[in-house]
């Protein structure tokens, strides 16, 4: 006996009408392959460049009611940016992280499309200009990549330096933006 | 000690057992399953974030969908529970091949001795999940289900 997508959607559709999930997710594909982004009551908590298993994690950090679920939203900024039709995102962030990844994280999101800023400037920016190491740190644990754009974090030399979805992901994402000459 | 079985996600523990649960309840209520299913599954999801371990799922999830199943069926059951008689006497366990031969003829079954049959032979639930999922004791389930499989033989000779 096999549920047919209508009534699969049915019950997905009144599960987040009764307010009964923790966090839900979608995986939606991208230019730089398939990203797993996910979302609770208060706004975008997860963008994953590798969807398998994410959602154990999802489970520790905003509970168990994990849902797939269409995320209309965040799928549409996502194509705009990738199409290269939108340099900002307007989605609401919903950061479960420690007080100084926190202080980062906002501060990172504030370094323009199209720009970039070294590990050791953005640490001099939150007032802890010997911190570069743990901003770098900040960086690669961020869990909300590409709209909180740590890709346009590298190093004061001007190498890529590294990044959560491999090094390649991030040249891309700085040449879509205009910040890096295509290789 | 015993080991500590850690919850799955929500998606996981509904993509493992949506499509059995949806047989289960179309077993039982036909036509009427799909509502009670989705019903089932709110109600799990309810409960969910209070489960402390990840053991025994598959029965938790079979009792919730018995309980809406019995909420369905019990107002238009009166009747037939009068028609209730003692058998006449020991009748062999139902084999699993007889149950698959017989199992049409379950929707003239009360609806306690439906699950419990159901769920023994359909499912192979043990007699202590069947119980916590009618909400009797183990050896009320035996006799629900019991019951129910004279009751099916007679009717399967009535039918022959």
């Amino acid at each position: 006996m096999t549920v047919t997508p209508e009534i699969d959607a049915r019950f997905r559709a009144a599960a987040l009408s009764e307010g009964l999930v923790d966090v839900r997710y979608d995986v939606v594909d991208s230019p730089i392959g398939d990203l797993l982004v996910a979302e609770t009551a208060r706004g975008l908590c997860r963008i994953s460049f590798r969807p398998d298993g994410e959602d154990e994690s999802l489970a520790r950090t905003f509970g168990v009611r994990v849902l797939r679920t269409p995320l209309d939203d965040v799928r549409r900024e996502l194509d705009e940016y990738f199409g290269q039709k939108r340099t900002a995102f307007d989605l609401p962030i919903d950061l479960r992280v420690a007080p100084f990844h926190e202080t980062v994280l906002r501060e990172l999101a504030h370094v323009p499309y199209g720009r970039t800023e070294t590990y050791g400037g953005l640490a001099r920016k939150v007032g802890r200009p010997n911190a570069a190491r743990a901003v770098g740190t900040v960086m690669h644990s961020n869990p909300i990549p590409i709209v909180l754009p740590c890709h346009r974090v590298i190093g004061a030399n001007g190498s890529l330096t590294g990044y959560g979805g491999g090094l390649h992901v991030k040249r891309r994402l700085l040449e879509l933006e205009g910040a890096l000459l295509p290789s | 000690m015993m080991e500590v079985v850690a919850i799955p996600p929500f998606e996981r523990f509904y993509l493992q057992y949506r499509d059995e649960v949806l047989g289960y309840l179309r077993r039982l209520l036909g036509q009427r399953a799909e509502d009670a299913w989705q019903e089932t599954f709110l109600r799990a999801l309810r409960a969910y974030p209070r489960l402390e371990h990840g053991r025994h799922l598959r029965a938790w999830v079979f009792t919730i969908a018995t309980n809406v199943a019995m909420d369905e069926l019990r107002p238009r059951a009166r009747d037939t529970v009068s028609q209730a008689t003692n058998g006449d006497g020991a009748v062999a366990e139902l084999e699993r091949d007889a149950f698959r031969e017989l199992e049409h003829l379950t929707g003239d079954l009360p609806p306690t001795e439906r699950a419990a049959v159901v769920l023994r032979y359909g499912y192979d639930l043990p007699y202590a999940a069947i119980g916590a999922a009618l909400g009797s004791s183990e050896d009320a389930a035996r006799a629900a289900a019991s019951s129910g499989v004279r009751r099916l033989r007679r009717s399967f000779d009535r039918h022959t």
